[in-house]
């Protein structure tokens, strides 16, 4: 129901907004309608009814960061209960691929922009730092997929990445100086290099291609 | 019998040039007289020594020939200045010019060629199963697409344009009068068509561009054999059918058959994949054959793939693409060092071979035909429609691609477009009763395979200079990299199943999926099902280089000793919340070095001592590199290389200054434990401890001990070398103090034990340092008491006799009755604290 009698001018402005063609946002918005069962809103539950996700390791961290309202508009915090389908697509439009046409700076803000929403799935405490403790979450949940690895190696590794991130991020330190997390910066810095917007994008397809849901 | 008849006949005719070529210039005459005359002699009486040339002169021929391609290689490399401007690959065709020249001057005749049998039996299955087995999969899987693209319709597109253009110019005369029909030049145009795997590996694996640009070149090289051998047979038998029975429905089969050809090639590739799989399996007891299983299973898929005249090429570039994974994960690490080595050894020599002798097969009077504008003409025609078709491919690719190809890489895929020892091997294949032009082909085709090799391959480099094409580059494997990767794989294919798109990480989801659930249960070992981790590998490795890193150290200082210092266990060991098990005795033979070591009288204990100490090391390395140095699989390869196998051999330094900043950040989580303060506090008492040790050390031997003792002498010298190494040391270990303090607590009471009864002087041992750290330590500090933590009243053992420091020095048997007796003192610590205070 809802917006289903989208008129004209809401769509163009959402498709100006978060930059998807207007049958891309056709088809976003079927799927979410799919999705939340005509309703207007979605609802954290409502995620569970995708069967392919399951299998998904951080499949927790993923849906939560739909709800992270860091990720859906500036200047706020916290989570959100349930979310519409603006923020649906606002959260979509992280994944969206490069244009040709970006300059310089929109590509540079463009990439600040994914690794900012990456940034905040790690971090869970909303501190603006990745500590050696959520880290830890994050790999033991990534890794949680392979039944073999014990949580101990989980930990090391994670021990391993942080030490690696502070020699990336500090340079040489001091003997009693102490790394606490990864801000912002030094995520940004540790991506330095890396194409993140050439990897991280979905190809939204203007076809149908609607994968099944119970 | 290494080779085929035809392929014998060929290699063994001129003898006597071959034995010329090789300085042996005697050897013909000789041999042919003795044989006559051993033969005369047979009769009359037993000959103990005879000469048997002919007995052996095949395989002696192909072994000589092998070597002089191995040395040439060796001699090219004297030189970086030549090896970095021209490609080996066309040194090896001069090299062979030249050695063709020579046999021909000396018996003219034409010595050896490249037979097809050879080259298709023998030397082209190992390249590409070396081209597969270390193909970089998730690249190639990536950009799949495009490569198929390329590869078909990329082969089709040049085939058929060059044919029938050259067929249209022909037509106006400029060519002269030639035999062939429209079908003669679509043939021709087939086989030239094809950009070669062996070229094109030889000359951009020396180029490096960017990983993308190289793996659609050379995975184009691989898979348009498919549409060649296709083409090839297509039109050789329309050929041989005659142009006017060439009907429609002919022409249908030839679209079939391609279909067939390239699936089932892939199909039989993917079974045997799997049955070598299956194999490696189940080869634990029999680990020296286990390499040659790899070997022999791809090599059977490349022939059943011929047998059914299926597109072999595929078949044994799938099979090693598809069982790379498993047999990796199954075989032994030595096993897979061997299979490296092995392939990379066996594909490089066949190159080198291949370029060889396709320089000596050009010098041969007989197979040149000279016809300037069809020459010409055919070098014209391959480049211009190689780049009208890469530019019109990579147009319509560019509209579905993300990573768009770029003009510059456009550029180098053109001029990329190698001809090379497939293209020579089919057209000698050709019959000459059914295509009246052989010879004509057989040299163009020289010309052109000449011209891309030398020509393209000698300004390559200088265009991709020029140009600035992104270049890889080469860096270390990062874990963070490595986590974020696997994060957002994870990610990717979560927005694709909530946006309910079925995209290219759907189903690289899918697959892992399916593969994590069947696959690997069913064609890996259960043990490694469990180390199949690419995040554990990164780590794995990062974590052997360090170690590594460590005994690279310890051998520019002449001693292992520092290993087992405390920082090596911090430093491989990121795992900071197990009570550090090795640690304890990590450091025993640490301390008895640093500490005990300089002042001893007794020979024998001394004798016994540094036996022990060697016994310590040796047990410590081998605990070391079981707990520590991770097994080295080292699977991801960012890039194919084949001619080296990429471990990374950095310098040394670079690995120090790693350490170093890695031993430090560790230091920076301890410090978070221990307080700031206090290891501040205790790095400048640390010094001060030191450099007072250092001061006794001196003292005692110039006091107590008589000068002229030998034992004294020989012990003060290692002393010296002790301590100038520990000065070196200092630096770092003031770092670790902080960590030092809880170990060393763990340490000591080891220390004692686990010496041989002839502990000498327990003066120097570590009751000062101990002293000092039971002082200032931060449990201590922190409770306002005297009272140790429970861990430290568990773990001194000393008792008060410890602490007549300024005692001189005891005979061995004593000291040792005194740790005999301080063997039990878990009971009195808190008697020995308080004095230690007053130190």
């Amino acid at each position: 129901m809802g917006s289903a009698h989208s008129v004209p001018a809401e769509m163009r402005e959402l498709a100006d907004r978060t930059g998807f063609t207007s049958e891309q946002i056709e088809h976003l918005h079927r799927r979410f309608k799919q999705l939340s069962q005509d309703q207007l809103t979605i609802r954290k539950e409502n995620f569970d009814s995708i069967p392919d996700l399951e299998f998904n390791p951080i499949r927790g961290k993923i849906v939560h960061a739909f709800f992270d309202k860091r990720n859906l508009r500036q200047e706020s915090d916290g989570l959100a209960e349930e979310i519409n389908f603006e923020d649906f697509l606002t959260i979509m439009s992280y994944f969206r691929p490069i244009e040709m046409n970006m300059d310089e700076e929109q590509l540079d803000r463009f990439r600040k922009e994914k690794l900012k929403f990456l940034f905040h799935m790690y971090d869970s405490d909303h501190d603006g730092k990745i500590t050696l403790q959520e880290y830890r979450n994050v790999v033991e949940e990534l890794l949680s997929g392979n039944p073999h690895l014990e949580k101990e190696s989980a930990r090391s590794i994670a021990d391993g990445a942080m030490m690696e991130a502070a020699s990336i991020c500090v340079g040489q330190m001091g003997p009693d100086q102490v790394y606490e997390g990864i801000t912002f910066e030094d995520f940004l810095k540790m991506w330095q290099g890396i194409d993140i917007e050439t990897k991280m994008h979905v190809r939204f397809l203007n076809v149908d291609t609607i994968a099944h849901c119970y | 019998r290494p080779l085929p008849p035809r392929a014998r006949r060929r290699l063994g005719q001129p003898v006597s040039g071959v034995a010329l070529l090789l300085g042996l210039m005697a050897l013909p005459a000789a041999l042919g007289q003795r044989s006559s005359e051993s033969h005369k002699n047979s009769n009359e009486s037993f000959a103990i020594v005879s000469f048997k040339w002919d007995h052996v002169k095949e395989p002696y021929i192909i072994a000589l020939w092998i070597l002089v391609a191995s040395l040439a290689k060796i001699v090219f490399h004297l030189s970086h200045k030549v090896t970095r401007v021209v490609p080996e690959s066309a040194l090896l065709i001069v090299l062979g010019l030249f050695l063709g020249g020579i046999v021909w001057a000396a018996d003219h005749l034409a010595s050896f060629s490249l037979t097809p049998t050879v080259f298709f039996f023998y030397l082209l299955p190992p390249i590409v199963l070396d081209a597969g087995y270390f193909m970089p999969n998730r690249l190639f899987f990536g950009n799949l697409g495009s490569i198929l693209l390329y590869a078909v319709i990329g082969t089709v597109w040049n085939a058929a344009t060059t044919g029938l253009s050259l067929y249209g110019v022909y037509l106006t005369g400029i060519m002269g009068e030639l035999h062939s029909g429209l079908l003669d030049f679509l043939l021709f145009g087939s086989l030239i068509a094809a950009v070669d795997p062996v070229a094109v590996l030889a000359v951009f694996e020396e180029v490096h561009v960017n990983e993308v640009l190289f793996i659609i070149v050379f995975g184009e090289s691989l898979l348009n054999d498919a549409v060649t051998v296709v083409l090839y047979n297509v039109f050789d038998s329309f050929v041989a059918i005659g142009e006017t029975n060439v009907t429609g429905i002919e022409c249908l089969k030839g679209i079939v058959s391609f279909f067939v050809v390239s699936l089932g090639g892939t199909l039989v590739g993917i079974i045997f994949a799997f049955l070598l799989s299956l194999v490696s399996r189940f080869t634990k007891h029999v680990r020296i054959i286990e390499p040659g299983f790899v070997f022999i299973i791809s090599y059977l898929s490349y022939l059943t793939a011929e047998m059914l005249s299926l597109s072999a090429i595929l078949a044994i570039t799938f099979c090693g693409i598809c069982c790379q994974k498993y047999v990796k994960a199954n075989i032994s690490e030595q096993s897979s060092t061997t299979v490296r080595y092995t392939m990379k050894m066996l594909a490089s020599g066949a190159e080198t071979i291949i370029f060889m002798f396709l320089g000596i097969s050009a010098v041969d009077p007989d197979i040149w035909t000279w016809n300037t504008a069809f020459i010409l003409l055919t070098l014209v025609f391959i480049s211009v429609y190689r780049v009208i078709g890469v530019v019109i491919q990579t147009w319509i690719l560019n509209r579905y691609r993300t990573v768009q190809l770029e003009i510059i890489d456009q550029v180098v895929m053109s001029y990329g477009g190698l001809r090379g020892a497939v293209a020579f091997a089919l057209v000698a294949l050709l019959d000459g009763n059914k295509v009246k032009d052989r010879k004509l082909f057989v040299s163009t085709t020289i010309i052109v395979v000449f011209f891309t090799v030398i020509f393209q391959g000698l300004t390559i480099k200088p265009l991709v200079q020029w140009l600035k094409v992104k270049k890889t580059e080469h860096r270390e494997p990062k874990l963070n990299e490595k986590l974020h990767g696997r994060a957002f794989d994870h990610i990717l294919s979560a927005i694709e199943d909530i946006s309910g798109q079925i995209g290219h990480h759907y189903l690289r989801d899918k697959w892992s999926n399916f593969d994590r659930k069947y696959l690997r249960k069913i064609l890996m070992r259960r043990s490694a099902q469990k180390s199949r981790d690419q995040i554990l590998n990164v780590f794995h490795e990062l974590n052997l280089k360090d170690a590594i890193s460590y005994v690279a150290e310890g051998e520019r200082r002449g001693s292992l000793a520092f290993i087992r210092s405390p920082s090596t266990d911090n430093m491989v060991n990121v795992d900071f919340s197990t009570p550090l098990p090795s640690a304890v005795e990590s450091s025993v033979s640490y301390l008895l070095r640093e500490k005990a070591g300089p002042v001893c009288l007794d020979m024998q204990a001394l004798e016994q001592r540094r036996k022990s100490i060697r016994d310590t090391e040796d047990t410590l390395a081998h605990h070391t590199l079981q707990q520590y140095l991770y097994k080295p699989r080292q699977e991801h390869k960012h890039l194919y290389s084949r001619h080296e196998i990429m471990h990374s051999e950095d310098d040394k330094q670079d690995k120090e200054i790693f350490h170093r900043t890695m031993r430090k950040r560790l230091e920076s989580f301890k410090s978070t434990k221990l307080g700031i303060n206090h290891s501040k506090k205790l790095n400048k008492i640390h010094k001060r401890d030191r450099g007072q040790k250092r001061r006794n050390s001196s003292v005692i031997p110039n006091g107590n001990i008589p000068p002229e003792n030998p034992v004294q002498d020989f012990a003060l010298k290692e002393k010296d070398l002790e301590f100038s190494e520990s000065e070196e040391n200092n630096d770092y270990e003031t770092l670790h103090l902080g960590k030092g303090v809880d170990f060393l607590a763990n340490v000591t009471k080891q220390n004692f034990t686990d010496a041989p009864a002839g502990i000498d002087n327990p003066v120097f041992s570590a009751d000062d340092d101990q002293s000092i750290y039971m002082k200032f330590s931060p449990w201590l500090s922190s409770e306002d008491t005297v009272v140790p933590s429970q861990r430290a009243r568990v773990q001194i053992p000393y008792s008060p006799d410890n602490f007549k420091r300024l005692t001189p020095i005891r005979l061995s048997n004593k000291s040792t009755d005194s740790f005999l007796l301080a063997d039990g003192p878990e009971d009195r610590p808190r008697s020995f604290l308080p004095e230690s205070t007053h130190m």
